[in-house]
């Protein structure tokens, strides 16, 4: 179970701005511990943005993502106190779903 | 993978209504744990140059195009762990967005999926392991486009 | 060949010799374009996780005296978060101290929760495997003074005496590289790599620095508080490292923040 995203969506003009940060550690598989030893390749690889049972935005990510990854996108539609929720997995299969409710 | 096959799935998935046929495939055995998702290309998000990454995507050679493409990335990165990439289009039935950085271990950072209604832009952000350039290429109507611009990635001093 | 191109020749093999320096073309300085880059990065910082992670270690019941934090006065009466970072540090009554902000986070986690002092101080820094809770805290505290000018009050004497400590500890030159704080913050236009250095007796730089820390630092991929940032700076003179909350490090915390008076807080920051 990974650690909570921080989402943040708005409505305007009948399009909505979604703004996401997800906490992840996003290893590469090509850092080193001071000891030498190679830290595994950890890293999200799939996310998706759905509004009221939609899909809105579908990411694959690879290990050039940054740590903690940020996602802003817009799609037409959405309307204040409707909710919008992201799921992401990572390559260990651990995986996290969080909601965050349209403002203005 | 083989992409057309990839795509056709991906379709077949979306015709069949999505979650409930995710389980079905779960269930059966389909995927594998954590990939619930379906098609992330292994291929692809391994490649470790430019070209093997494209042919892995089933890209042949895309037609460059600055005009209908707007990649946004800093002039210089005062930290390579975090590139702000900003891709927009205003090409029609946008489907998919790729970045990709020319010199990073790992060609392919992200491919982005969108469904009509959503406007074609997305921000994200990028770890560059060196001064190169980040490529975005843009599959509209079937079609590849891409553009490039470099971003100097400078080693960062102390303090702050 | 006009002197001008001859410069440009000299710029670059100079360049071609260091390896992270950038060409100056055109208008547009280095500066402006590190700006430019801070600006995008500026939406979606990091620290926000250890501001929500604190805001939930500040309601959560810990210690011998299973008690929370919402007690803890931190200047501003006991419970108010809002705004009170923006008048750290000061003198408490009850301690007959002048704190600054984690000194006082550490006074309410062993009056108030009864955890042994040594145990919070032992590691007070967050790593790559530990994050550390006073820092979490002292995260979610400053988030609650973000857009709240800064008015640290010089009234009470023991205040007026810190500050004339951390102004002499600004000045003082010391260790293996004869360096002061001053050395490297007190002089307009001077750098270290890409990053310019603030001067402290510039007003606007140094309410810059100061309002814009603690930060989450890229480059390590961790939110850093205050006094892990005079920690570092006490690393980089070479001096000794200083003790948590120690009455130096606090003394200058009281010199840099009533030098930032007037400036509206805005941290957490996001630095390279």
């Amino acid at each position: 179970m990974g650690n909570p995203m921080k989402i943040r969506a708005a409505a305007k003009d009948g399009v909505t701005e979604v703004k996401i940060l997800m906490q992840h550690e996003m290893e590469t598989g090509l850092r080193k511990e001071a000891d030498g030893t190679l830290v595994p390749a950890w890293f999200i690889t799939e996310v998706k943005a759905q509004h009221l049972g939609r899909t809105v935005l579908e990411a694959q990510f690879g290990q050039s993502i940054s740590k903690n990854p940020y996602l802003l996108f817009r799609f037409k539609g959405g309307a204040v106190g409707e909710k919008i929720t992201v799921s992401w997995v990572d390559n260990k299969g651990d995986k996290r779903e969080d909601e965050a409710v349209i403002g203005a | 993978m083989n992409t057309e096959i990839d795509l056709a799935r991906r379709k077949a998935l979306k015709a069949g209504g999505g979650i409930g046929l995710f389980a079905l495939f779960g269930a059966l055995g389909l995927l594998r744990p954590g990939m619930a998702f379906a098609d992330w290309n292994k291929t692809a998000f391994s490649a470790k140059t430019m070209d093997e990454a494209l042919t892995a995507m089933g890209v042949a050679t895309p037609e460059n195009n600055a005009v209908f493409i707007q990649l946004t990335v800093p002039e210089i990165a005062e930290n390579g762990a975090i590139v702000p990439v900003k891709v927009a289009s205003t090409l029609l039935n946008v489907e998919q967005i790729s970045i990709l950085v020319d010199k990073n271990p790992n060609v392919l950072a992200a491919n982005f999926i969108f469904p009509a209604g959503t406007e074609s832009m997305v921000t994200t952000r990028v770890k560059m392991g060196q001064t190169c350039n980040v490529v975005a290429l843009v599959k509209a109507d079937g079609k590849f486009y891409r553009t490039s611009k470099e971003v100097k990635v400078t080693a960062g001093g102390c303090g702050g | 060949m006009n002197t001008s191109n001859v410069k440009k020749i000299f710029l670059l093999c100079a360049l071609a010799a260091s390896s992270a320096v950038l060409a100056v073309e055109g208008d547009v300085s280095d500066s402006d374009r590190i700006a430019q880059y801070r600006e995008m990065i500026s939406d979606g910082n990091p620290a926000d996780f250890d501001e929500m992670n604190g805001a939930e270690l500040w309601k959560k019941v810990a210690g011998p005296k299973q008690a929370t934090l919402e007690k803890c006065d931190l200047g501003k009466g006991a419970g108010v978060v809002k705004g009170a970072y923006a008048e750290l540090p000061r003198y408490f009554k009850d301690t007959q101290k002048v704190q600054d902000l984690e000194s006082r986070l550490l006074t309410c986690m062993t009056t108030l929760q009864g955890i042994p002092e040594e145990e919070i101080t032992a590691k007070p820094f967050s790593s790559d495997k530990r994050k550390s809770d006073i820092s979490a805290l002292a995260t979610y505290v400053v988030g609650q003074s973000k857009g709240i000018k800064m008015a640290v009050s010089l009234k009470h004497p023991k205040e007026k005496e810190a500050y004339e400590i951390g102004k002499r500890v600004f000045n003082y030159r010391a260790g293996p590289y004869d360096f002061a704080c001053s050395t490297c913050h007190a002089t307009s236009n001077v750098r270290i790599r890409m990053q310019d250095l603030p001067n402290f007796h510039v007003k606007k730089d140094a309410q810059d620095a100061y309002s814009s820390w603690p930060a989450y630092r890229v480059s390590q991929g961790l939110t850093r508080s205050f006094q892990w940032r005079l920690n570092d700076c006490f690393r980089q003179q070479r001096f000794p490292e200083p003790k948590f909350v120690s009455e130096v490090t606090v003394a200058l915390t009281m010199y840099l923040a009533v030098s930032a008076n007037g400036a509206e807080y805005a941290g957490p920051g996001l630095k390279r």
